[in-house]
């Protein structure tokens, strides 16, 4: 179990917004709309834990761990960072809070420089802030190299010499370099092989256990989210709509829209698949510029009523440590 | 139920600056009629490559049929002329390809692109085209589809398209629908939505599915028969259910142990296999799975193992059991 006492808060998000906005004209640009990226969230990350924040593509998912780690400033709400209001700092105290926090990104094809070697693709971490002489530098990426799996031989290659799983050890290995306390996993092993997602699965509990991490894990699997994560959070269209314990969530799921996802999901035995009953949700996604008013989530709820339209929902806690948007649960 | 397609000893290569890849290394399976195949693997596996080749869609150079069959109601397709096959394809097997967002032509109208294999295949005029284009498309659920017709692909969501895509497989009604991983692009709620349509046109027309995934989920609700692919050899063939509650080849095991459950209880750590596929730049005399295999004994460096019958229905390529960790 993880401890949920105030002293025990590594992250605090508070009311988090984010709006991206939509411009029209190119000299005179004016402002005529916003995505609504992330609307309104608030949640606490736990030392120790592995929080999972699930969601399909668009919610909000990726934009909520990017702002949280300042990658883009919000456009209304705080974020708690070991105590520090990451909102208000800037420059170079910013930075330097940045070490504690690091990201592990999606692509691994993408997020690493295919011209830079390992050596200095994993130090350059530590060159940016400064905390290693040169010369021990080397031996560095070697033990760090040893750490996430790889031959410390490996350190004068080129990003195109490995395979996904390979490179993704990489990145995890630049991410694990500065001794962060959080790493904000953004689907990490979506672009993986299912028998390579589950080594990198692997690696990430082992390094947890070893160095002490907190994770705020993103993916879109929720098979893979309940493997991992202590808590679980799911988001639709900008908001959290639930969090719970991960046994909880998924064997007491009270969202309307967490039990569709859940009945969605594929199990890998035709036995099972066989007498399930699916919730089958009727269209797609609205738009983020015009999100429905009331509750998001009305417009494909099977269970929404007037008052789903005019109010937008409370994120209340039900139950001890579960919380929900639905003005449909009862306490 | 009668035949409908064999495939015996498909062999496909391609010739790479660095040598040739043996992609396919004699597939042999067949499909009756009404039946759903599911064809599993990992990236690189040969899946897709081995049912592009059937229907000749390999680019060539540099991919190359090197040899097999493939009968299709007693004809070769792998002899046929590029008219010939021309008259197959789109007709009697249709495909569903992976990104919808990318198979459907930009810049032609909905509308037209699914009535041109109507007007190509059975010869319809415009206006009976017209007809049959709305008709699939409220056969595969598009919400007020006489009143799309003019409406590009950009204008639809990826879970539309994909319904756009079905609806162009479906037009000639094919006895044979080869889908390559419809659902990847897809977000779970809308894949269960594409999954749920594929179940009702499967009882409704009863045509015969292959359904290519990398998802063992998916296979499990949908398909009647699994074959499971590695390095460009069907490693393991069965009945759904056997193969799920008895696996017999080692990577069939570790792929089931590497999925993280739904309904998991205890955190439990995952079975991962430990390595990566081989790129076959010639034919093994050796297991290809050998180099990740922990049940793997002396016969399995010097003999490539053949698919042999280990129950009913239910066929492997392994010299060990591995229930009992001993020789065949």
């Amino acid at each position: 179990m993880i401890d949920t006492s105030p002293e025990n808060i590594l992250v605090k998000v508070d009311h988090l917004v984010k709006h991206f906005p939509i411009t029209r004209g190119i000299v005179i640009q004016k402002q005529v709309g916003a995505v609504h990226a992330v609307d309104d969230v608030s949640f606490n990350i736990y030392k120790g834990e592995t929080l999972g924040l699930v969601g399909e593509s668009g919610c909000g998912k990726s934009t909520t761990g990017r702002t949280l780690l300042q990658l883009y400033r919000p456009t209304s709400g705080r974020v708690f960072f070991e105590n520090i209001d990451l909102v208000s700092l800037k420059g170079e105290d910013l930075r330097r809070t940045r070490r504690r926090m690091q990201m592990i990104f999606q692509d691994p094809y993408a997020s690493l420089n295919p011209r830079m070697t390992v050596e200095e693709i994993i130090s350059e971490p530590l060159v940016v802030h400064g905390v290693l002489p040169r010369k021990e530098m080397r031996d560095k990426v070697k033990e760090l190299l040893n750490i996430v799996g790889l031959s410390s031989r490996l350190v004068d290659r080129y990003p195109h010499e490995f395979s996904g799983g390979q490179r993704q050890r990489i990145g995890v290995a630049r991410a694990i370099a500065l001794q962060p306390s959080l790493i904000v996993c953004d689907e990490p092993i979506s672009a993986l092989d299912v028998s390579i997602q589950a080594q990198v699965v692997n690696l990430l509990e082992d390094l947890q256990e070893k160095l002490g991490l907190t994770y705020l894990f993103i993916a879109h699997d929720l098979s893979m989210v309940r493997h991992i994560s202590n808590r679980v959070a799911v988001m639709y269209l900008g908001i959290i709509v639930e969090l719970a314990d991960r046994n909880e969530l998924y064997t007491n799921p009270l969202h309307p829209y967490t039990q569709a996802l859940l009945s969605a999901v594929p199990i890998p035995d035709p036995v099972i698949e066989e007498r399930r009953q699916r919730i089958i949700l009727e269209g797609d996604v609205p738009s983020p510029v015009n999100p429905p008013s009331g509750c998001r989530f009305r417009t494909r709820c099977p269970l929404a009523g007037a008052i789903c339209a005019e109010e937008q929902p409370e994120f209340r806690e039900v139950q001890p440590g579960h919380f929900v948007a639905c003005h449909m649960v009862s306490v | 139920m009668t035949e409908l397609l064999n495939v015996q000893g498909l062999e496909t290569q391609f010739l790479t600056p660095e040598g040739v890849i043996h992609a396919v290394n004699g597939v042999s399976f067949s499909l009756k009629e009404g039946e759903v195949l599911g064809v599993v693997g990992e990236s690189g596996c040969g899946k897709s490559v081995s049912m592009l080749s059937v229907l000749r869609l390999i680019p060539q150079p540099p991919g190359k049929i090197v040899g097999g069959k493939a009968l299709f109601q007693g004809r070769d397709l792998l002899a046929m002329t590029d008219e010939e096959i021309r008259q197959v394809r789109g007709g009697k097997i249709a495909m569903v390809f992976q990104d919808p967002m990318t198979s459907l032509n930009p810049v032609i109208t909905i509308g037209k692109q699914i009535a041109e294999p109507l007007m190509l295949h059975l010869g319809m005029s415009k206006d009976e085209a017209k007809v049959r284009v709305i008709e699939l498309l409220q056969l595969v659920g598009l919400p007020e589809a006489n009143m799309r017709l003019e409406d590009y692909p950009h204008q639809f969501s990826g879970g539309m398209r994909q319904r756009v895509m079905i609806a162009m497989a479906l037009a000639c009604n094919p006895q044979i629908l080869v889908a390559d991983e419809p659902t990847t692009a897809l977000d779970v709620t809308i894949q269960a939505q594409i999954i749920e349509l594929v179940k009702r046109l499967r009882d409704e027309i009863g045509m015969a599915i292959i359904w290519i995934t990398h998802d063992l989920g998916i296979v499990a609700g949908l398909a009647k028969r699994v074959m499971v692919m590695y390095a460009g050899y069907i490693i393991e063939e069965a009945d759904v259910k056997t193969l799920y509650a008895n696996p017999q080849h080692p990577y069939t095991l570790g792929l089931l142990g590497s999925l993280p459950r739904l309904n998991e209880q205890r955190h439990e750590r995952l079975a991962s296999i430990g390595g990566l596929p081989p790129v076959l730049v010639e034919k093994p005399n050796y297991c290809p799975f050998i180099s990740r295999c922990r049940y793997a004994i002396e016969r399995c460096r010097t003999e490539n193992p053949q698919l042999i019958e280990v129950g009913t229905n239910h066929r492997t390529a392994c010299w060990v059991d591995p229930q009992t960790g001993r020789a065949r």
